[in-house]
């Protein structure tokens, strides 16, 4: 797979998907995630479902995994706030839930209505029992999400990985 | 705060018809009262039971008809419980399982809770709601005399498809199946040959 402006980490993460036939992924967009997505939709054995808000990304990737396929949820981390109560699914089914979380609200933010959540991210994923797997180098997104990955489906159990601000690069609205 | 309907439909007799001619359907009940209806009717392993999660039985529902495209997968909830999902119908029409059929059992309250009034007491109508997302088949149902006419809704036609029954508030007594999601799971896997 090509890279991208240098940025070689979405097609990390789509081979390590694809070696583990995790062929949804349920999203609400993030220009974090957009190389990653673009993949997604442009690949015929795969499935990307635009979402209307993040929960519904659980409720889908657990019947998924309760009807024999394995599926994931695309986020940006304002998204994990929409999860918490629905993570209670996978968890009581003992069902995998794995999650990409592009983080806002921390590394350079500039837009402060972005930092409630972002910090909240660890705790609030922490406090309903998602493992989470922070990561802030883009050469070790790849491996971090197949870690993520394998210790949810094989674990059975709900994981995220959480892209640095720091990998994905601040937005800075064109301001100095 | 509750107000009386005039709805006739008795969501227990109404579901245990509904359920006789189900054929090899997986039901995905929404937390409560539709899993005690469903229960009451009788246990079987292609039924999820939800003890809760509001807001998640349609994609729930969804997520298995997407991974089991050669088996009915009915969605069948309350109506707050489907308000609490309302923006997954979009997601619905948007992906067009043709497998995958919603029933919404519409007492137009949060009978669970204390019979407080729902939204789809008044102004909001769930079938038009369903339309605007783009849900062309949709079925009003609110007599259980159109019961042959909804099971072939239900079953048969093509979907994705959307149906409101509008059913009177009762005084049922608990049916209360396994509670234990790890269980439930299992078993519901365990029938799919997973």
């Amino acid at each position: 797979m090509a890279a991208s402006n240098g940025v070689t980490w979405p097609a990390d993460v789509f081979r390590e998907m694809q070696a583990r036939e995790i062929k949804t992924v349920c999203t609400v967009p993030d220009g974090g995630l957009t190389q990653l997505l673009k993949m997604v939709d442009a690949d015929k054995g795969m499935r990307l479902v635009t979402l209307s808000t993040e929960e519904e990304g659980i409720g889908i990737a657990t019947g998924q995994w309760l009807g024999g396929t394995r599926a994931m949820i695309a986020m940006q981390s304002s998204g994990v706030g929409n999860c918490i109560n629905a993570l209670g699914l996978p968890t009581t089914f003992r069902a995998p839930c794995l999650m990409l979380v592009t983080m806002r609200g921390q590394w350079g933010e500039f837009n402060p209505w972005q930092v409630p959540m972002g910090q909240a991210v660890r705790p609030a994923l922490e406090a309903v029992g998602v493992k989470c797997f922070p990561v802030d180098k883009a050469e070790e997104v790849g491996e971090v999400f197949a870690a993520a990955a394998d210790i949810a489906f094989h674990g059975l159990l709900s994981a995220a990985v959480l892209i640095s601000q720091r990998v994905i690069g601040a937005k800075g609205f064109g301001q100095k | 705060m509750s107000t009386p309907t005039p709805n006739k439909i008795q969501r227990r007799p109404f579901v245990a018809e509904l359920l006789k001619h189900r054929g090899d359907a997986l039901v995905v009940p929404g937390l409560g009262s539709p899993t005690w209806d469903i229960f009451a009717a009788g246990d079987s392993p292609e039924y999820l039971y939800s003890w809760g999660g509001m807001g998640l039985a349609v994609p729930t529902a969804l997520g298995i008809a997407l991974a089991q495209p050669k088996r009915r997968v009915l969605a069948l909830t309350g109506d707050g419980e489907m308000m609490m999902g309302i923006g997954s119908l979009a997601v619905v029409a948007d992906q067009a399982p043709p497998n995958l059929t919603i029933l919404v059992l519409d007492n137009e309250s949060f009978s669970e809770t204390g019979r407080q009034r729902g939204l789809s007491s008044g102004r909001t109508d769930l079938c038009r709601v369903a339309e605007g997302f783009g849900i062309a088949r949709t079925m009003l149902v609110t007599d259980q005399e159109r019961m042959p006419e909804l099971v072939k809704f239900i079953f048969t036609a093509p979907g994705p498809s959307f149906a409101v029954a509008k059913i009177a508030i009762t005084d049922d007594p608990w049916r209360l199946p396994e509670k234990d999601g790890a269980t439930i799971a299992r078993r519901f896997r365990g029938a799919l040959g997973l």
